[in-house]
């Protein structure tokens, strides 16, 4: 039977599934990040940048869809947040708005700031986008000072629902740890999933033994921060609704919101396995270059079940820390039942368009990007 | 208190952000059916020549899609980051078209582009075309989805408002679709996008002409580019047409403001500049029918009775009857859980008042009337340099076919000037579609100040003024490597 509750745990199951594909696209920033630290000459860092480069777009537009889908599914999360924490999604929208440009003129004549200026801007973009990403999403769990008042609407004067308490609009994030240590945490994963995307899609000795120092780097930071992040969002308070729609305050909601949803914590467990299998062995076999595809699919499973805690279970996704009962939960953020079973509809085609982005995908990636190749092809 | 400067700000931004993504969308709208039709031709006659012809061309489309994503993106957020109250009151059917353009489009273009770039020698020629023709059919399916949500605004239908959850929620998903404002915009953009890739491709070509180089290169993609933007510019001109009629129907006030007409009345006149009229033909344009009643600015204003006793209310009634429906819409959620026979009749005068509710954020009837300064003359730029756009395409296309193009060293100078006039006429375009609809964001249901983010003015004319500097930076690269590359050539006269 499909209930409006249903349709709105679908739909947080996609942005869940959008969440954990574009935290794993984000290996094309990871690999920028890499552009100077990995690539010691301009043969390698060109490798680096053509090999990002040719799949940067998916990334953008799961971004970019990641985005649609929220405003369909839950336009109050939309309204809200990017409303009111101004400066976080600008920022954000700024370093990807750079990223999008610096490929196509990095190299060409005529691009007024020079090969290098491009290059930085993908490296900023690299940084800070899954930086920033990740500090935003930190907030799903410690909350944002919002508030909300649909019946502002009524006021003709002064008819704005969501309203930001604060001025830094956004930015007050980073005075909250574990936003911060999620932030490093996404950040670092990226660049693992960069150095383990390129030693699979580079043919070239000696960049692949750089990007494996990379990775151990990358990867040790990661680990530090994920068990910060762990330790903090098992322990920390969470914020629960309770059967009237109240929402109270819970000590361990999340690490209940795991023992309570076993299938989700089996996801999670098998994501971290299959993430930390892929590393450990590239890192222990020379010959393995396969990585990715073992720590990318972990990054996805283990990424939609942090996004699964946030939001099921009776649990606020997006809470207020000003005031509790204006916190963003499934059901009072969502569409319409009628525009949430439209859009599952529409959502059927999903397996369709990952059908052919696979098979191009592979058929694109047959062989490892060389110079040779760049050398007698188009390139970036 | 909404400041209005904030409004003020808030709409300059998104007004500077459109302005920017229209001017590189048309283009990759139209240089990808020239480009795929050149490549179609390589794949059916297997001549080489036309594969340099389409790759050099796609050369130039890739480096203007990369600003176009980079404008775009920010567009779309802008609705959440600037609009916020917007995305909460018709996310419910704004933001569904919107995912359905990531979903089903976006991916497509993402996906095919990188074939089409880098595919060359991995796919095979027939896989490599349909990406090409992919890439530009995933740009249409773009403009598919974002012009239902656009169309949708200038005449909302499908839908109803809910008092409850406080927002217009979308019930037939159908209606949405078959929006005629929706069609006819529809139209009227992506072969607006013909047009410009074709005057572009026209333009560089006769470049070439002039400097006297690339000749076989330069007359066939001027063969090509000419047919697809004559064909495009009829295609503006017919959904051009039913834009007209459609704007009488649902927008009386944007196409009176384009008119600069202030009395209307039956058998009216269209104005080619001031001074200068059509008797009769506005009446035509707007209903098909020479007796057809359009009515002017002071008609919309003060109330009007058409001549098949069609009554339709001042804009003081209007604002009346939004003031009571947003004041019965109040009432109605403070007694909805104490007293339900109030709250039942507080919902009764909600309904009967419900297609004013924008009215009542309305302070003044002056309010109520766009710029008709710049409409108007956003109208005459945009209809008279398409008129011009199309003589000089046919004029082209007839010395191209008569072999005399070569030496009509005028003929290649007009359509090398003519690149930034096409340009010039999407921005037009643009002015009268969005400036002719204000005070409006959705059409008689929220106008801009009642739509914008709780954010200071000054965060947004920070933002507004770094979006100035980092597009301009981008148009300024874009268009110096452009030149590079034209200048460079295509390099196929060797062959």
């Amino acid at each position: 039977m499909i209930t409006y509750e249903f349709l709105q745990n679908y739909w947080w199951f996609l942005i869940a599934l959008l969440g954990g594909l574009l935290v794993f696209l984000l290996f094309v920033q990871g690999g920028n990040a890499l552009i100077f630290l990995a690539g010691k000459n301009e043969q390698e860092r060109e490798l680096i940048v053509n090999s990002t480069g040719r799949k940067w777009e998916l990334t953008f537009t799961t971004l970019v869809t990641f985005g649609g889908a929220f405003f369909a599914s839950f336009p109050l999360f939309y309204s809200t947040s990017f409303g009111g924490a101004y400066w976080v999604w600008i920022l954000i929208l700024i370093t990807f708005v750079f990223q999008a440009v610096s490929y196509e003129f990095q190299s060409k004549a005529g691009n007024l700031l020079g090969k290098k200026s491009f290059r930085i801007f993908l490296t900023l973009n690299g940084c800070l986008a899954p930086l920033l990403i990740g500090t935003a999403v930190g907030t799903f769990f410690t909350g944002s000072q919002f508030m909300v008042d649909k019946g502002a609407v009524g006021n003709i004067a002064s008819p704005v629902i969501s309203r930001w308490a604060n001025g830094w609009h956004g930015l007050e994030a980073v005075a909250e740890p574990f936003n911060v240590g999620f932030g490093v945490m996404v950040m670092c994963l990226a660049i693992s999933l960069g150095a383990l995307y390129m030693i699979n899609n580079i043919d070239n000795n000696k960049l692949a033994a750089q990007l494996r120092k990379s990775l151990l780097v990358s990867f040790g930071l990661f680990l530090v921060a994920l068990l910060f992040v762990l330790i903090k969002l098992l322990t920390m308070e969470g914020f629960a609704v309770a059967a009237d729609g109240v929402v109270v305050m819970e000590k361990g909601k999340y690490l209940h919101n795991f023992l309570q949803m076993p299938a989700v914590l089996a996801l999670f467990l098998v994501g971290a396995v299959l993430l930390v299998s892929g590393v450990v062995m590239t890192l222990s076999k020379k010959e393995f270059k396969r990585g990715i595809w073992l720590s990318g699919p972990g990054t996805v499973f283990a990424v939609m079940a942090l996004f699964m805690i946030a939001g099921y279970n009776n649990t606020a996704y997006y809470p207020s820390s000003l005031d509790l009962q204006d916190s963003l939960t499934l059901a009072n953020s969502c569409s319409s039942e009628f525009t949430l079973k439209t859009m599952a509809v529409v959502s059927l085609i999903i397996p369709f368009v990952v059908a052919y982005i696979a098979y191009f995908w592979r058929k694109m990636d047959k062989k490892s990007l060389t110079t040779e190749e760049l050398n007698s092809s188009e390139k970036y | 208190m909404v400041e209005s400067a904030l409004v003020g700000w808030s709409r300059l931004q998104f007004a500077l952000t459109a302005g920017y993504h229209w001017l590189f969308v048309p283009l990759t709208l139209g240089l990808a059916v020239i480009m795929a039709t050149m490549e179609s031709i390589y794949v059916v006659k297997g001549d080489e020549f036309w594969k340099k012809c389409a790759k050099f061309w796609m050369k130039l489309f890739a480096i203007n899609f990369a600003v176009g994503i980079a404008t775009g993106i920010i567009l779309e957020f802008e609705f959440g980051t600037n609009w916020s109250n917007y995305s909460w009151f018709v996310g419910d059917i704004f933001g569904a078209p919107l995912a359905i353009e990531g979903i089903l489009a976006f991916f497509m273009e993402a996906t095919f582009f990188a074939v089409m770039f880098f595919g060359w020698g991995k796919v095979s020629k027939r896989t490599h075309l349909f990406a090409t023709w992919m890439t530009g059919i995933g740009a249409a399916i773009s403009a598919v989805w974002i012009l239902v949500a656009n169309g949708w605004m200038q005449h909302p239908v499908g839908m109803e408002f809910n008092p409850d959850t406080v927002r217009h929620e979308m019930v037939d998903f159908w209606a949405l679709v078959t929006n005629p404002t929706f069609i006819s915009k529809f139209f009227h953009s992506v072969f607006s996008g013909w047009m410009t890739g074709a005057i572009f491709v026209i333009g560089i070509s006769c470049w070439y002409l002039l400097k006297n180089r690339e000749r076989r290169f330069a007359l066939s993609s001027i063969r090509v580019a000419a047919i697809v933007g004559i064909v495009g510019t009829f295609a503006v001109m017919f959904s051009g047409d039913s834009s007209g009629v459609h704007a009488a129907k649902y927008q009386p006030m944007k196409l009176a403001a384009a008119e600069g007409l202030m009395d209307g009345g039956e058998r009216a006149a269209f104005s080619i500049v001031p001074g200068v009229e059509i008797p009769g033909m506005l009446s035509i344009l707007a209903t098909h029918d020479i007796n057809g009643y359009v009515p002017g600015i002071n008609n919309l204003l003060d109330g009007y009775t058409t001549p098949d006793g069609q009554v339709f209310p001042s804009a003081e009634e209007k604002i009346e009857r939004g003031q009571t429906a947003i004041a019965a819409f109040a009432e109605y959620r403070e007694l909805k859980d104490s007293d339900s026979a109030a709250a039942a009749e507080a919902r009764r005068v909600l309904d009967e008042n419900v297609d004013y509710f924008g009215y009542g954020y309305i302070d003044s009837r002056e309010e109520l009337v766009p710029n008709v300064g710049l409409v108007y003359w956003a109208f005459r730029v945009m209809v008279g340099l398409g008129c011009a756009l199309l003589l000089l395409m046919v004029v082209v296309l007839w010395a191209e076919y008569k072999k005399r193009l070569p030496d009509m060293k005028w003929l290649q100078w007009a359509a090398l000037l003519s690149i930034p006039l096409v340009y010039l006429a999407g921005q037009a375009g643009w002015i009268v579609a969005e400036v002719g609809r204000q005070p409006w964001v959705i059409e008689g249901l929220l106008p801009t100040k009642a739509a914008v983010s709780s954010v200071s003015v000054a965060a947004v004319q920070t933002t507004f003024f770094i979006f100035v500097a980092v597009f301009t930076l981008f148009l300024v690269i874009e268009m110096r490597i452009l030149i590079k590359a034209i200048k460079q050539g295509p390099q196929v006269e060797q062959e």
